[in-house]
């Protein structure tokens, strides 16, 4: 069963077109995460859901039902927000129960509810307090306390952890992933954090400019995006793109990076059939850092692709090296491993995975293969 | 004033204290000049009420007895408790009026400008206008209730203005008229210092707009109350030129406030020491209003800080 649809949906304020015919279908149980950068329409969108903005055009279901003329309260929803929108002058006991009493139930059930929801997110000793008194992370479980204690038919979350200090955040990310899979709960999650999105997500939406690029899990997201866009957003270090030109030879399509200059690259491609209408044509050129490691990887069976390539600024972080070299003149991004540190102003080899190459349009930037 | 030096680079820096010489000037000349009359002329006064001083400030030691005399007087009795019903009745309704005009205006209506200005606009009037024109509105043969008697209900009695009992409510009415406007501005600011996402919070959850204010917004406005009541009570306290425009303390001297005492006896009866006695009370009444408030603030403050 669907537990929420969005058709056709569209906002504008005055003359500025917010979202722009939205479709989305999402399953009882999905943890779905609209992904997109700062005031692409996200928290709009979400609101829309919520009840508490009114669409333009276009309908939302709700476990089957339209909800479009329902109030917010009648919708089956909870909702966290970014600022934990905790109710200053109650304490933690009261900001739970707020919307049990709002909704007549009899307090021996609340107190039932408040302590299950308190045990779950360890927030027992916390009920006397109020939210003044509380640090970022527990105002935080609190907030979702009071979306959990209402069991709702749909979460909606608007970036909850964006307040938070980096490692809290890494907690608290690991901690509502495990709260998903535990309860099940269907999550419309927003962030513009895509590792958030890759990490939490069953599937994502990435948003850009009021309208959903793609909507798919997180492994073809990464994998297959959808457009330049979806490419340079999801990832980091992001995607390399490069312009490129696609040839052809005696077996199959060449993409050459830099053609006619003495360091022109030429890589030859398998099983990318989807391209060969563009064969003789501009593409853009995307692989992933990733997809550029030192020369002694191997990342398939077949004969390694090697490159040698000038090295022009190299990263440690520990975990890995990022070296910044030139494709065929281009810049691109190398991660390499940790130990590996080639001398900036050389030369060193490098192995590609030409297998998970992206090929897009120049025009539409749209994906090719 | 580092913009000014810049500005002309051929010239030599002038020394600090020379560039900031205006802004001495303007800030601390005037204020210390103020402060030094305020202290001076508090502790002069402080001095005349000890002092058998008459028509003219004489020297001499009378220790309390001008403020035996003062607080003895049936004037000074019912200016205290005048002071005490003007104050709590001016000081509650007008923070009500103001916070309902608040709430009502919180709600996104149109010409919500144009109705601020004119519920702010009495603040811009003086105490004396304001005295007067009510004086008019609220004079049975001339105002309000002329205006229903020529309509034809000619037995439509609005007299309070001559009326011993209720005389003080009109100096309440007009005070309220002028005040509430300056509540009603604290208080929507504070209204829309309330973060949305709260309102949506509670919408979700289901309160009505009854609850969401009884519950969560109002709640939040008690800082700003305590603020708007001091200020308030400060004004009620000092209250002359409003009464005296609009019944000079009459009838008789059933509107009587502290202030006015203070006139009659040092001006009117030319009893310097006492009329200087009752100011000093006066000072004293001012005093029990502010220290509490200023100790409030100096705690929140320290609670601010540590948390
Ligand atoms: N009430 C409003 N009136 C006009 N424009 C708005 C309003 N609310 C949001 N917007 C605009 O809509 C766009 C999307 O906002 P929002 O949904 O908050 O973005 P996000 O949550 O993705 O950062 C922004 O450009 C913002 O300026
Ligand atoms: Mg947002």
């Amino acid at each position: 069963m669907a537990a929420l649809s969005i058709r056709a949906l569209s906002k504008r304020y005055a003359n500025l077109e917010v979202l722009k015919d939205i479709a989305l279908d999402i399953e009882s149980g999905e943890f779905t995460v609209l992904v997109g950068p700062s005031g692409c329409g996200k928290s709009t969108l979400l609101n829309i859901v919520a009840g508490l903005d009114r669409p333009s055009a276009g309908t939302i279901e709700i476990g089957g039902r339209v909800v479009n003329d329902v109030a917010p309260k009648d919708r089956d929803i909870a909702m966290v927000f970014q600022s934990y929108a905790l109710y200053p002058s109650m304490t933690v006991r009261q900001n739970i129960t707020f919307g049990m009493e709002c909704r007549h139930v009899p307090k021996a059930e609340q107190d039932a509810a408040v302590g299950h929801v308190a045990k779950l997110l360890q927030i027992e000793p916390l009920l006397g307090r109020k939210p003044s008194q509380l640090s970022g992370g527990q105002r935080q479980r609190v907030a979702m306390g009071r979306a959990l204690v209402r069991n709702p038919l749909l979460f909606l979350f608007d970036e909850p952890l964006s307040n938070l200090d980096a490692k809290l955040r890494v907690e608290m990310r690991m901690e509502i992933k495990r709260l998903h899979q535990r309860i099940g709960a269907t999550i419309v999650y927003v962030t513009h954090d895509q590792i958030e999105a890759m990490t939490m997500a069953t599937r994502i939406a990435v948003m850009h400019q009021g309208s959903v690029q793609q909507f798919a899990d997180p492994d073809t997201v990464y994998r297959y995006p959808a457009n330049l866009f979806v490419a340079r957003f999801m990832g980091s270090p992001p995607m390399n793109t490069m312009p490129a030109r696609l040839e052809a030879e005696n077996d199959g399509p060449v993409v050459v990076i830099g053609a006619g200059r003495p360091d022109e690259l030429r890589l030859r491609l398998r099983g990318y059939d989807a391209a060969a209408p563009f064969v003789g044509r501009k593409v853009v050129f995307g692989i992933r850092p990733e997809c550029i490691a030192e020369g002694s990887r191997t990342f398939s069976s077949e004969a390694p692709v090697l490159v040698e390539a000038p090295v022009e600024l190299v990263e440690p972080t520990g975990a890995e090296t990022m070296v910044l070299l030139r494709l065929g003149g281009e810049p691109a991004m190398a991660r390499v491993s940790p130990d590996i540190r080639p001398a900036p102003g050389t030369s060193a080899a490098f192995a590609l995975d030409t297998r998970r190459i992206c090929l897009f349009d120049p025009e539409t930037e749209r994906l090719i293969a | 004033m580092s913009n000014a030096a810049t500005m002309r680079p051929g010239r030599p820096a002038l020394p600090e204290w020379v560039r900031r010489l205006p802004e001495y000037l303007t800030i601390w000349v005037p204020l210390l000049l103020s402060a030094a009359h305020l202290v001076s002329f508090s502790l002069w006064t402080i001095w005349i009420s000890f002092t058998p001083s008459t028509l003219v400030p004489v020297a001499g030691w009378v220790g309390l007895r001008n403020y035996t005399a003062v607080t003895a007087s049936r004037n000074w009795q019912i200016a205290f408790d005048n002071l005490l019903l003007f104050g709590s009745a001016f000081v509650l309704l007008s923070a009500a009026t103001g916070l309902i005009l608040a709430i009502l205006l919180d709600q996104r209506i149109r010409g919500e400008n144009v109705l601020r200005s004119i519920f702010l606009y009495p603040l811009a009037v003086s105490f004396v206008v304001t005295g007067t024109v009510w004086s008019w509105l609220l004079n049975p043969g001339l105002g309000i209730q002329k205006l229903v008697h020529d309509l034809g209900w000619t037995s439509f009695k609005f007299d309070w203005l001559i009326d011993r009992d209720m005389a003080i409510w009109t100096i309440v009415i007009a005070a309220i008229w002028q005040s509430c406007g300056f509540a009603m501005a604290l208080f929507l600011a504070g209204l829309r210092s309330v973060d949305p996402d709260i309102i949506k919070a509670a919408q979700i959850d289901g309160a009505g707009p009854v609850r969401t204010y009884r519950r969560i917004i109002l709640p939040s406005l008690w800082p700003i109350t305590v603020t708007v009541v001091v200020i308030q009570l400060q004004f009620a306290i000092s209250t002359f030129d409003l009464v005296r425009a609009l019944t000079n303390g009459g009838p008789g001297i059933a509107t009587q406030l502290p202030a006015l005492v203070v006139y009659d006896l040092m001006f009117q009866r030319s009893l310097l020491g006492r009329g200087a006695a009752a100011a000093v009370l006066m000072l004293l009444i001012l005093l029990a209003v502010l220290l509490p408030y200023a100790a409030w603030r100096y705690i929140q403050r320290r609670r601010g800080a540590h948390a």
